[in-house]
């Protein structure tokens, strides 16, 4: 695809959004909003697991320390501004202390770190209540107001995430297309091969992740001011598989696959909750089954995610 | 061997339990050199190979790289240092194109970590891939993603990598394996080319002797993890210890 | 101290269950390159078929054995042929995001078809406890202690004694070196997955009368298998028992003298403290790089 057809085409989806949100229900501008906050998340988690090739699944304990800082900061009246820096230099900082050890093991140790972290970290919200709330939560989390724009209304909080992960998107396009982001396919495609050449894998490793954990914070700071109100259970790991299996589906090391992924994950489950008619309704408690026996067919058929599938009937229909 | 050897192996030896892979093996590669490694398959020139290269770490013995003790020492640090090699199998990024391959194989040596995030896309060597990309008459692959290419030509790619950095010493696991006979005569001039216009040491593992007879003025035969014959190649090929373990196996 | 030695006689019961569920882990790393992120739903399957025999009728010995039956053919052979065989050349993500998916179609096969609420589950021994020098001790433990150690110990002499058991281990070693000297690798690596769904019957039978069957017990269960076999040395089959001891019992010290709360953490800190210090872990040999 060439460069202009590509801007082209992000244009017209982008202007849809903003379009379509003013006709739809308050209750359907938050889905979109939740998707654009889960989006930030899981853009951040293909790089790390997509392009760098490193299983994280973690990514919801750093959606959640993001959130809780954000309660914490928002409402002693930070500027939503201030907080996103501090979000994600956290995050990125807790990203290499969790993954230093385990990366100078073996590379898939990290899956089981990030996974054993994610419990810890979901531990820590839900008993530390001097902090957190515990069980309770946090309320009345506000949501910003910026140079003097009041971010309050549900339509003006989609255009302004909506915005913001414009800027994130465009700053990880940025990234991946940077001497770093050709180290991260490297050391995916074959470390062995990568170190022989000079690229230190375990300083690529590890920056791929932290920078995914940050992106993250960041998203759990968008999440917070949305839904004002939280609580441990959405950054239970759970939700670290869902975000991991929404890159994977979409099609991971695909700049776009994470957008579809999470709006399967993400919005299709709120759909059923939302729909009220039988067989609906039957989806909603066999959904999970349905959705885990589609991932193993993926894998098998189309390990590549949903948006190789063009590639993979091109090469099976046309010459090699 | 003297002490000013570029590259000097001291009784290198690599056990596996009662398995010697490689049983006290010495020589020495002076600058600009070109060495030929020679052997029948399983005599331990691979493992010997990835013991100089800190892929795994020799059960005794030194290697010395231009004065300083490298034994051990990892890939990364010795690929800093300027040692270059390539596998026996296929290595290449097979997602990436054949340009950003060639990139990719030489942006770590620009720069910071860093800075490298901040730097031009191509990190400052799209001439230099260019150029690598001519020589070795790629033009026509260069946006593909290397995985789609044919055998010979990734093996080229993988051997262009190798170079990419200018490293002052490059060992080549069977460059010519699976490479289509026409193919390796080409090959070989390029290797005489890189070693005339980079300047470097080469050590080559081969088993096509025509390739290796005219490559390389100086050859080691190794059998059974040892050195059993050194020389001027047409004296090595003449050895009759060399002729028998060829033979007898 | 009383307390203190109690608590460790239960901690070790304990981590020998987790250390049964971790040592099949560590067979299918070994034998095929299987990273189970299904692992504990696979201890979690058997309890609630072992429930559904026994509700029909069963007594608990015949249902552990139709429930091991069940396993070997479906967590065992089944799995190995729907999910592993077609993916194992794939790499190693594909496959652990199947068994993902896996762990997730049995998780919600469970709560939605048989129920979400937790199940009593008998224990296998009687119950009552003994006292001895002043320390008391329940039966449930002793009984476990035995069984799971009996189990460790005929696995380890099944391994390194029999035939079989030492194609296995040449498999696990080296596949292409094993086919060579004409062991039937195919068959040892099919042997290795239904000894793990025995094995994980096993734990199912002996972990559910404390965590009670619930759909998602497999969580807990299947973190702690992981980080037992890490934590004693992946590439040892004696690794993952003392892995999960002591989890076992550093679990009930912290639960003791610091915070319930905080019990399923243990496993991960000892992990990254284990790795730290040894990275191949603690009876583990280091491993060379395959290049």
């Amino acid at each position: 695809m060439s460069a202009r057809r590509h801007l082209a085409g992000l244009a017209v989806v982008l202007a849809a959004l903003v379009i379509v949100a003013l006709f739809l229900k308050r209750s359907d501008v938050y889905l979109l909003t939740l998707w654009a906050v889960y989006l930030m998340a899981t853009m951040g988690l293909n790089l790390t697991a997509g392009y760098a090739g490193q299983m994280s699944l973690g990514q919801a304990a750093f959606f959640g320390i993001g959130a809780y800082i954000a309660a914490l900061l928002l409402k002693a009246s930070w500027p939503f501004l201030a907080v996103l820096p501090v979000a994600a230099i956290v995050c990125f900082v807790v990203g290499i202390v969790v993954g230093f050890p385990a990366l100078r093991v073996q590379h898939h140790y990290l899956a089981f770190a990030t996974l054993g972290f994610n419990v810890l970290a979901y531990l820590a919200m839900r008993n530390e209540e001097a902090i957190t709330g515990g069980t309770f939560g946090i309320s009345g989390i506000p949501r910003p107001t910026l140079f003097g724009v009041d971010l309050g209304g549900h339509l003006a909080y989609w255009y302004w995430t909506l915005g913001s992960l414009v800027v994130l998107g465009g700053l990880l396009w940025w990234l991946l297309r940077s001497p770093w982001g050709r180290a991260f396919t490297a050391l995916r495609d074959n470390p062995i091969r990568a170190e022989s050449l000079g690229i230190n894998i375990t300083a690529y490793t590890l920056l791929a992740f932290a920078i995914g954990a940050a992106c993250a914070g960041i998203a759990g700071v968008y999440y917070a001011s949305l839904v004002e109100f939280i609580e441990p259970g959405p950054f239970h790991f759970s939700t670290s598989l869902m975000m991991l299996l929404a890159v994977i589906v979409g099609g991971s090391g695909r700049f776009y696959g994470p957008a579809l992924g999470t709006a399967i994950v993400i919005l299709l489950p709120e759909f059923l909750r939302g729909s009220s008619v039988p067989w609906l309704k039957f989806m909603q408690v066999w959904y999970l089954a349905f959705f885990g026996i589609a991932v193993i067919v993926l894998m098998i058929w189309l390990p590549g995610g949903l948006l190789s599938l063009r590639e993979r009937l091109d090469r099976k229909g046309g010459p090699q | 061997m003297s002490d000013a050897s570029f590259l000097e192996v001291r009784d290198v030896r690599k056990h596996y339990g009662a398995i010697k892979a490689v049983d006290g093996v010495s020589f020495a590669v002076g600058p600009g050199e070109i060495i030929g490694v020679i052997g029948p398959n399983g005599s331990g020139k691979t493992t010997l190979f990835n013991a100089i290269l800190g892929q795994i770490r020799p059960t005794s013995g030194s290697v010395r790289f231009r004065g300083d003790d490298v034994t051990g020492m990892s890939p990364l640090e010795l690929s800093r240092r300027g040692v270059g090699r390539t596998f026996q199998t296929l290595q290449v990024f097979g997602q990436l194109p054949v340009r950003d391959n060639l990139i990719v194989a030489a942006q770590e040596f620009q720069g910071t970590l860093p800075g490298r995030l901040f730097a031009a896309p191509d990190a400052g060597l799209g001439e230099r891939a260019d150029e690598m990309i001519e020589l070795f008459r790629l033009q026509h692959v260069a946006r593909l993603p290397a995985g789609r290419l044919s055998y010979g030509q990734q093996k080229l790619i993988d051997i262009a990598m190798a170079f990419m950095a200018k490293p002052r010493l490059v060992l080549l696991d069977e460059p010519c394996a699976g490479v289509n006979p026409s193919l390796v005569d080409q090959l070989r001039e390029l290797l005489v080319t890189l070693n005339k216009t980079q300047g470097g040491s080469f050590v080559v593992i081969e088993h096509n002797m025509d390739f290796i007879m005219r490559l390389c003025p100086h050859v080691i035969c190794m059998v059974e993890g040892k050195v059993l014959a050194e020389g001027k190649p047409a004296d090595v090929q003449a050895n009759p210890a060399v002729l028998e373990a060829y033979l007898g196996n | 101290m009383n307390d203190f030695i109690q608590l460790i006689v239960s901690g070790t019961a304990t981590g020998t269950i987790y250390a049964l569920a971790g040592l099949g882990f560590t067979l299918l790393w070994q034998a095929s390159g299987t990273i189970n992120f299904a692992q504990g739903e696979f201890v979690m399957l058997p309890a609630f078929i072992m429930l559904f025999c026994m509700m029909a009728g069963a007594p608990l010995w015949l249902a552990f054995l139709l429930t091991c039956a069940f396993a070997m053919l479906v967590l065992g052979a089944g799995f190995k042929k729907v999910i592993v065989d077609p993916l194992i050349h794939h790499g190693v993500i594909p496959l652990v995001i199947a068994t993902l998916g896996v762990a997730m179609v049995l998780k919600t096969v469970v709560r939605a078809g048989y129920s979400a609420e937790a199940q009593q589950f008998p224990s296998s021994f009687p119950a009552g406890q003994f006292s001895l020098a002043g320390i008391t001790i329940s039966y449930a433990d002793v009984g476990t202690l035995i069984l799971a150690a009996a189990i460790v110990i005929a696995l380890q002499v099944f391994v390194t004694r029999t035939m079989t058991g030492r194609a296995m281990q040449a498999v696990a070693q080296n596949t292409d070196a094993a086919r060579t000297l004409g062991i039937d690798a195919k068959r040892m690596v099919l042997y290795t997955f239904l000894i793990n769904a025995i094995l994980a019957t096993v734990t199912a039978l002996l972990i559910t009368p404390t965590y009670l069957a619930k759909f998602d017990m497999g969580e807990s269960i299947g973190l702690k298998a992981f980080f037992a076999a890490i934590i004693g040395g992946f590439n040892q089959t004696r690794g993952a028992l003392l892995g999960g001891v002591l989890i076992g019992i550093l679990e009930n010290l912290v639960g003791f003298y610091w915070s319930p709360a905080y019990k399923e953490g243990v496993a991960l800190m000892l992990f990254l403290v284990v790795i730290l210090w040894r990275p191949e872990g603690l009876l583990g040999t280091a491993e060379e790089r395959k290049v």
